[in-house]
């Protein structure tokens, strides 16, 4: 009771007294709170990824059983619970996962650190870059993945035609977001080199490239995926190892199970390499970028 | 033609053609500074005075004439003047102090003696501290100081200034320029620094040139007898203020012509 006089005394329930005489029986509100977003923490969340995945392999697992699913054409968890033992006890697991993991990358270096050079010596000259660009952008639209066939028929059944595939896929991309960055250079800057006394490959060194590194840095993750899309079509065309073969060749033996062990794999590569590269960029941001 | 001059300008004009006709920038201008000099060019946008200024540092071709730098035709050389430019134009990946070395490492000082020589300067000249810091953290008025200071640093006798101020507030302003007053007194380079801003230009020079635009010209040159050094007091007192009126009176008699016109 005692407490309930104070709380009348107080100027904010005279408000509330005054709204309750005039405006009826709903009187306590005086207008609207911000809504509260509760967070719940990191155990509960990934408690509950890991239970809509455990519920996905059961369904999965039942369905086939009771024969809902066709378990020819979508293969079971258990099958390829067993199979992925076996993929990784007798076969060339590794044998592929470096085949294709070393496509990937050596890709991914050529093809971003050929663009990036392409891209920036469109700084050196006006006429140059006037005559290569539309050239740059025609490749851009032709689907390099249609060219497989006649990559490998040039670079042959190895590695080789891999990594060209993925330097194909990545290169026209890093040029034209080198190029980009050439353009966005303050010309003001360029000026200030210039009354310095500054000669064309000190003002490309000391200005052009650094303010390019951002835009180059931006293109790594991008890349990183274009790379291995690359390798793998690579694989698929004509090859002797590597995942991409591996889920081809499961394919056309109707070893379904064998089709998702690679999948996953390939998965986990293609994820791996993607923290590796954003590790890359964050670092190359701090040390690099301000 | 101006045997004691440190700069001087000879008939400099410039012509832009363009589809629609040619647009004269800058009507032909006759200039000579001693050396030692502080100068300003003051005048309305579009008098001319930041075209005088690339014609000067050798960025733009005038359409006739020539400068010259200790009697030499410099006409189109660059790198003989220090030029800093409205903007401060600090590279963000570089420290304040590698910043501050770029003119000298330019003209191929290595890097680390034009850090020695540049520290004791920073250190100097208000930017202790900052030294190792990426100019993403400095305020309006230490950007400036740095880019004036790599301006000094690249050691030529003549410096442009194009309205290093002109973005600063008022109180930054005038610390500024007593600042640059000091600077001007201990490194005895010729200066020639463009403004808008009228109280500024007395305050700091030793002669003002007032520009014009349609077409760009000098249309009178006034020396300023106030003596040095200068303090802020001097402002107020009758000789400055007259000063200041009378080329207000200038610059407002050509804004009324245009007006007419």
């Amino acid at each position: 009771m005692t407490a309930k006089t104070s709380f009348l005394s107080s100027p904010v329930s005279q408000v509330f007294t005054r709204r309750a005489r005039s405006g009826g029986n709903a009187p306590r509100r005086i207008g609207r709170r911000l809504p509260s977003r509760r967070l719940w923490p990191v155990w509960a969340i990934v408690a509950v990824q890991l239970g809509i995945l455990v519920a996905f392999v059961a369904i999965w697992e039942i369905a086939a059983d009771v024969g809902l699913v066709d378990a020819f054409f979508w293969s079971k968890p258990s099958a390829i619970a067993a199979t992925f033992v076996v993929f990784f006890t007798d076969g060339n697991a590794f044998t592929d996962i470096g085949y294709t993991f070393r496509s990937t990358i050596f890709g991914f270096a050529l093809g971003t650190s050929l663009g990036a050079v392409l891209g920036m010596s469109f700084w050196w000259s006006q006429n140059y870059a006037r005559i290569i660009q539309p050239l740059v952008i025609c490749l851009e639209s032709i689907p390099k993945l249609a060219l497989a066939p006649l990559v490998i028929l040039v670079f042959g059944l190895g590695l080789a035609s891999k990594v060209a595939m993925a330097t194909a896929l990545t290169l026209v991309v890093s040029t034209l977001t080198a190029y980009a960055g050439v353009k966005a250079v303050d010309r003001d800057q360029e000026k200030l080199f210039y009354s310095l006394g500054a000669s064309r490959w000190q003002v490309f060194t000391k200005l052009v490239v650094p303010s390019c590194v951002p835009w180059i840095i931006s293109i790594l993750r991008v890349n990183i995926g274009l790379a291995l899309t690359g390798a793998i079509v690579g694989e698929f065309v004509a090859s002797q190892y590597g995942l991409g073969r591996e889920i081809l060749y499961a394919g056309q033996t109707y070893d379904i199970a064998l089709v998702w062990v690679a999948v996953v794999v390939l998965s986990a590569l293609s994820m791996l390499m993607y923290v590796a590269v954003s590790w890359l960029e964050s670092m190359l941001r701090n040390g690099v970028v301000r | 033609m101006y045997p004691t001059a440190k700069l001087a300008l000879e008939n400099i004009s410039k012509v832009f053609v363009t589809s629609g006709g040619s647009f004269t920038a800058l009507a032909p201008v006759d200039l000579a500074i001693p050396a030692g000099r502080f100068v300003s060019l003051i005048g309305p946008s579009g008098c001319g005075k930041s075209t005088i200024f690339n014609i000067v540092a050798g960025l733009e071709a005038p359409t006739t004439g020539r400068v010259l730098i200790d009697g030499n035709d410099a006409t189109g050389f660059i790198g003989n003047v220090g030029y800093m430019l409205q903007k401060d134009l600090l590279l963000p990946w570089r420290t304040v102090l590698d910043n501050v070395a770029l003119g000298m490492e330019i003209r191929g000082t290595p890097l680390a003696e034009a850090r020695q020589r540049a520290l004791p300067l920073l250190q100097r000249y208000g930017l202790a501290g900052f030294e190792l810091q990426y100019p993403s953290v400095l305020s309006g008025g230490m950007r400036q100081r740095a880019a004036l200071l790599r301006t000094l640093l690249v050691e030529r006798d003549v410096v442009l200034l194009d309205e290093p101020f002109g973005a600063l507030d008022a109180q930054t302003k005038s610390q500024m320029q007593d600042w640059l007053l000091q600077i001007f007194a201990e490194f005895g380079r010729t200066v020639v620094f463009v403004t808008h801003d009228v109280e500024e230009a007395v305050y700091l020079s030793d002669e003002i040139h007032v520009m014009v635009s349609h077409p760009g010209r000098v249309v009178e040159t006034l020396p300023i007898d106030l003596p040095r050094p200068r303090a802020r007091s001097i402002v107020s007192t009758p000789r400055f203020v007259a000063i200041k009126k009378y080329c207000l009176d200038l610059l407002r008699l050509d804004e009324q012509q245009d007006v007419a016109a």
